[in-house]
C-alpha cells in the first residue's frame, strides 16, 4: 500500500499549493488516489491516432470515478497521466520511466510497437502492469515479460487472416509480395506469404522498397510482366498510396491487398479512384463495431467520433479498473494475477488473456475500398469468417450485457 | 520487349526529373564551388507551396489546367524568393570564408527549410490534388501517361531554355565569366554578386518546377520528400561532371535509367539474391564505378583545383 499513500501525499502537495485546508479532508474521508498513465504520440505524424487511445482511457476514468468504486474500503479516486511518446523509441522510455517514478498503478499503452516494446521491458521491471489497445507486433507478448497484456491481435493472426480471405474471395493462382523492409512491413509479408504458400498459391520472389519509396513503377513494371493475380503489400499509407496508383496506371491488373499500416482513408486520398476494389485488414474491429454505449458515451464527451483504436484504450483501462476492484486493491502484486485470469464484457466484445498476456480470439476486420471510403466486408474471429452485417447483429448482446456493468 | 519498353519510359521520366534538379546543384557549384545542400528542400517548398494554392483555388471551379499553371506560378515565385534569400542571408556573407563553413551552413538551411515546412504544412503526408485527369497511352505494349509526356517535354524545354541563356545571352556570358574567374569578371564591368544571386534565383524556380511534377506524379507531397530526391540528384550531378550543365542532364538521365532497369532485372540476373531493394546500392556502384575512371564525371573537365 506503500503506493497509494505516496499517491495521497502527491494529491496533498499539490492541494497545498491553493490552500491547505483540502488535504485533511482528502484524507478524513477516506479516498485514496490511483494513477493510471496513458501514453500515445500526442504530436506528429499519427497525432490524431494518439489522441484517440487518450480519450478512449480518459472515457473510461472518469466513468470509474462518476461511480464511486470502493477499494479496500475507500473510494477510489483515479487519475490519468497522459503522456506523449512522439512515435520514437528514446521518448517512450523517458516517458515510461516517467511513469514508473509517479508510481501508476497500471499503464494504458503505448500505441505503437516500436515504442511498446522497449517500453515494456520499463514497466515490467518496475512490476506495473501494461496494457496496449494498439500494439500488434508479436514480439511485445513473445518475450515471457511479467504483466503485459494486449487487447488487439497480433500480426502473425492479421497476415493469416487477411491472406486466407484473399485466397478464398479472389482465389489468386500467383501472387506478388512486396513489402517495405521495417520490421513491420517484412514481418507482416513474411506471415502472408507462409500462408499463401500453405494454401498452394504460386508466390513470386520477394520485392522490397524502403519506408520513403515513393516510386514504384520499376517494381511494378517487371510484376506486370509476370502477371499476378493478386498483389500484397506490407507497408504504411505513404508508400502504398502510391504503389496503388502507379499499379494502376501501369494497367496491373490484379487485386492489391494491404495490412493495417495501409488500411486507412488515406488511401482514397492518395491514390484517387485507383483506391477503388483494395482489399485490407486491421487488427481488431473498427470503431463503430463497438459497443452503442461507448459510442454514445465517447461522442458525448469528447465531440467527436472515435477513429481508431479508442474502444480497445476504454477497453484496457477498464480492465485496470476491474482488475484493482476484484482484488480489492490498487497495488500491481495483488490485482495482477486477477488482471491474467480476467472475462471481461468490454465495448470491444469480451476479453480474456492467454498466458502470452494476448487477447484470446482477438477479431481480424477486413475491409474494402469504396468510392473513396473503407467500407467493412468481414470479421475473422478464431479461424471463423463472418460478414460485417452479420456480426453488428450478433454484437447487440454483448453490448448490452456491458451495459449492465 | 514491352517490359523493357515501359521500364525505359519509366526511367526517362525518374530521369528527367533528377536532370532538373542537378541542374540547380551544378550551376551553384559552377560559379561558386557550393554544394547547396538545401537545393533538395526548395524542390519539397515549391511542392508544398503549389498544393495550398491548388487546395484554395480548388472550390473556385476554374479550369484545372490553369489552377495548375497558376500553382505553378506561385510555387517558381515563392522558390526564387527563397533563393535569392538564401544567398543573400545565408551565403553571400560567407562568400570569403573557407569552403567547409558554406557547406556546413548549407547542411543548416536544408534543416530550417524543411522544419519550418514541418510547421506549415504538418507532417503527414499530404496528397497532391490530382485535378488534371491521368490519361494513359498506349505505345508498343508500354503505356505512358500525360504526366509522364508533360514531365519530358516540360524538362527538355527547361534544359533547351537554360543551354541558350547560358551560351547566348548576356547574362549567360557573365555567369561563364564569374565561374571562371570572379575578381578579374569584376574588374571587367560585371557585378558578381548580382550575378551569383541570379544564378541561385534560376535555380530555386528549376526546383520549384521540378517540385509540382515530382508531387504531381506521385500523388504525394511530404516536408521530407527533398532530401532524398536532393541526394539522388546530386549524385546525377557528379555523376556527369559537377559544374558542367550538359552533363548534369546526362547524369540525371543516365541515373534515372539505371535505377529502373536496376529494379527491373537485377534480380532475374543474379538468380534473385539481389532483388529490387538494390536499386540504390546499383545506382551508387554505377557511379562510384564512372568516378573511379573519370574522377571529373562524365563530361567534366579535369580542372586544377582553384579554391
Amino acid at each position: 500500500m506503500i503506493r497509494s499513500h505516496i499517491g495521497i501525499a502527491a494529491i496533498a502537495a499539490m492541494a497545498c499549493v491553493s490552500g491547505c485546508g483540502e488535504d485533511k479532508k482528502a484524507q478524513t474521508s477516506g479516498k485514496l488516489a490511483i494513477a493510471i498513465g496513458s501514453v500515445a504520440p500526442l504530436t506528429g505524424g499519427i497525432a490524431h491516432l494518439g489522441k484517440d487511445n487518450e480519450n478512449g482511457a480518459r472515457l473510461a476514468v472518469e466513468e470509474a470515478n462518476a461511480a464511486g468504486i470502493r477499494i479496500d474500503g475507500k473510494e477510489a479516486v483515479f487519475q490519468l497521466l497522459a503522456e506523449d511518446d512522439q512515435e520514437d523509441a528514446k521518448v517512450g522510455n523517458t516517458v515510461a520511466q516517467k511513469l514508473v517514478d509517479a508510481k501508476v498503478a497500471g499503464v494504458v499503452g503505448h500505441l505503437n510497437s516500436g515504442t511498446s516494446i522497449p517500453a515494456s521491458n520499463i514497466y515490467s521491471g518496475a512490476n506495473i502492469p501494461m496494457i496496449t489497445g494498439s500494439a500488434t507486433n508479436p514480439e511485445l507478448t513473445e518475450r515471457g515479460l511479467k504483466g503485459v497484456f494486449r487487447v488487439v491481435g497480433r500480426d502473425d493472426q492479421q497476415g493469416p487472416a487477411v491472406a486466407n480471405y484473399l485466397v478464398a474471395n479472389a482465389k489468386p493462382k500467383v501472387v506478388a509480395i512486396i513489402d517495405d523492409a521495417t520490421a513491420y512491413g517484412k514481418g507482416l509479408a513474411n506471415e502472408v506469404e507462409k500462408t499463401l504458400k500453405a494454401a498452394g498459391v504460386n508466390v513470386l520472389a520477394r520485392e522490397q522498397g524502403t519506408n520513403k519509396t515513393v516510386d514504384w513503377k520499376a517494381v511494378l513494371t517487371k510484376l506486370k510482366g509476370r502477371l499476378p493475380d493478386a498483389v500484397f503489400y506490407g507497408g504504411m499509407d505513404s508508400t502504398a498510396g502510391p504503389l496503388l496508383k502507379q499499379g494502376k496506371e501501369l494497367g496491373v491488373k490484379a487485386v492489391f491487398s494491404f495490412g493495417d499500416g495501409a488500411c486507412t482513408d488515406k488511401m482514397g486520398e492518395f491514390a484517387g479512384s485507383a483506391a477503388d476494389g483494395l482489399l485490407c485488414s486491421q487488427a481488431g474491429i473498427p470503431p463503430q463495431a463497438a459497443s452503442k454505449k461507448f459510442l454514445d458515451a465517447y461522442k458525448k464527451r469528447f465531440n467527436v467520433e472515435p477513429i481508431l483504436y479508442s474502444p480497445f484504450t476504454y477497453d484496457a483501462a477498464n480492465l485496470l479498473i476491474e482488475a484493482m476492484k476484484g482484488a480489492n486493491s490498487a497495488d500491481p502484486a495483488k490485482y495482477l494475477p486477477v488482471l491474467q485470469k480476467i472475462d471481461f464484457a468490454g465495448a470491444t466484445g469480451r476479453i480474456s488473456f492467454d498466458e502470452k498476456g494476448d487477447r484470446k480470439d482477438a477479431e481480424m476486420t477486413i475491409f474494402t475500398m469504396k468510392g473513396g471510403k473503407l467500407m467493412p466486408i468481414a470479421i475473422i474471429k478464431g479461424g471463423k469468417t463472418v460478414k460485417y452485417e452479420d456480426f453488428i447483429a450478433q454484437t447487440a448482446a454483448p453490448a448490452a450485457d456491458a451495459a449492465k456493468k | 520487349m514491352d517490359i523493357f519498353i515501359q521500364q525505359l519510359i519509366n526511367g526517362l521520366t525518374l530521369g528527367a526529373v533528377y536532370a532538373v534538379v542537378a541542374l540547380g546543384y551544378t550551376m551553384v557549384y559552377g560559379i561558386i564551388q557550393l554544394i547547396n545542400f538545401a537545393h533538395g528542400d526548395v524542390v519539397m517548398v515549391g511542392a508544398m507551396v503549389a498544393f495550398s494554392v491548388i487546395v484554395a483555388l480548388a472550390p473556385l471551379g476554374l479550369p484545372p489546367l490553369v489552377v495548375v499553371l497558376v500553382a505553378t506560378g506561385c510555387a517558381v515565385l515563392s522558390c526564387m524568393l527563397i533563393g535569392y534569400a538564401m544567398e543573400r542571408l545565408a551565403y553571400r556573407p560567407l562568400r570569403g570564408a573557407p569552403r567547409l563553413a558554406p557547406l556546413i551552413t548549407a547542411i543548416g538551411v536544408s534543416i530550417i527549410l524543411q522544419h519550418l515546412a514541418m510547421m506549415i504544412w504538418s507532417r503527414n503526408p499530404l496528397a497532391f490534388p490530382q485535378i488534371l485527369k491521368t490519361q494513359s497511352y498506349d505505345i508498343g505494349g508500354a503505356t505512358i501517361t500525360n504526366v509522364q509526356i508533360a514531365i519530358l517535354s516540360i524538362s527538355l524545354a527547361i534544359m533547351a531554355g537554360l543551354v541558350a541563356l547560358v551560351y547566348r545571352t548576356r547574362l549567360g556570358t557573365a555567369m561563364r565569366a564569374t565561374a571562371q574567374n570572379p575578381q578579374v569578371a569584376g574588374l571587367m564591368g560585371i557585378d558578381a554578386n548580382r550575378v551569383i544571386a541570379f544564378t541561385f534565383v534560376i535555380g530555386a524556380a528549376l526546383a520549384a518546377v521540378a517540385g509540382v511534377m515530382v508531387a504531381s506524379y506521385y500523388g504525394i507531397a511530404h516536408y521530407a520528400m527533398g532530401s532524398q530526391l536532393g541526394l539522388k540528384a546530386f549524385c546525377a550531378a557528379v555523376l556527369g561532371g559537377i559544374g558542367n550543365i550538359p552533363g548534369a542532364m546526362l547524369g540525371g538521365v543516365l541515373l534515372g535509367l539505371v535505377e529502373a532497369l536496376g529494379a527491373g532485372y537485377i534480380g532475374d540476373l543474379t538468380g534473385n539474391v539481389f532483388g529490387s531493394n538494390y536499386q540504390d546500392v546499383f545506382a551508387f556502384i554505377v557511379l562510384i564505378g564512372v568516378l573511379v575512371l573519370r574522377p571529373s564525371g562524365l563530361l567534366g573537365e579535369r580542372v586544377g583545383d582553384r579554391a
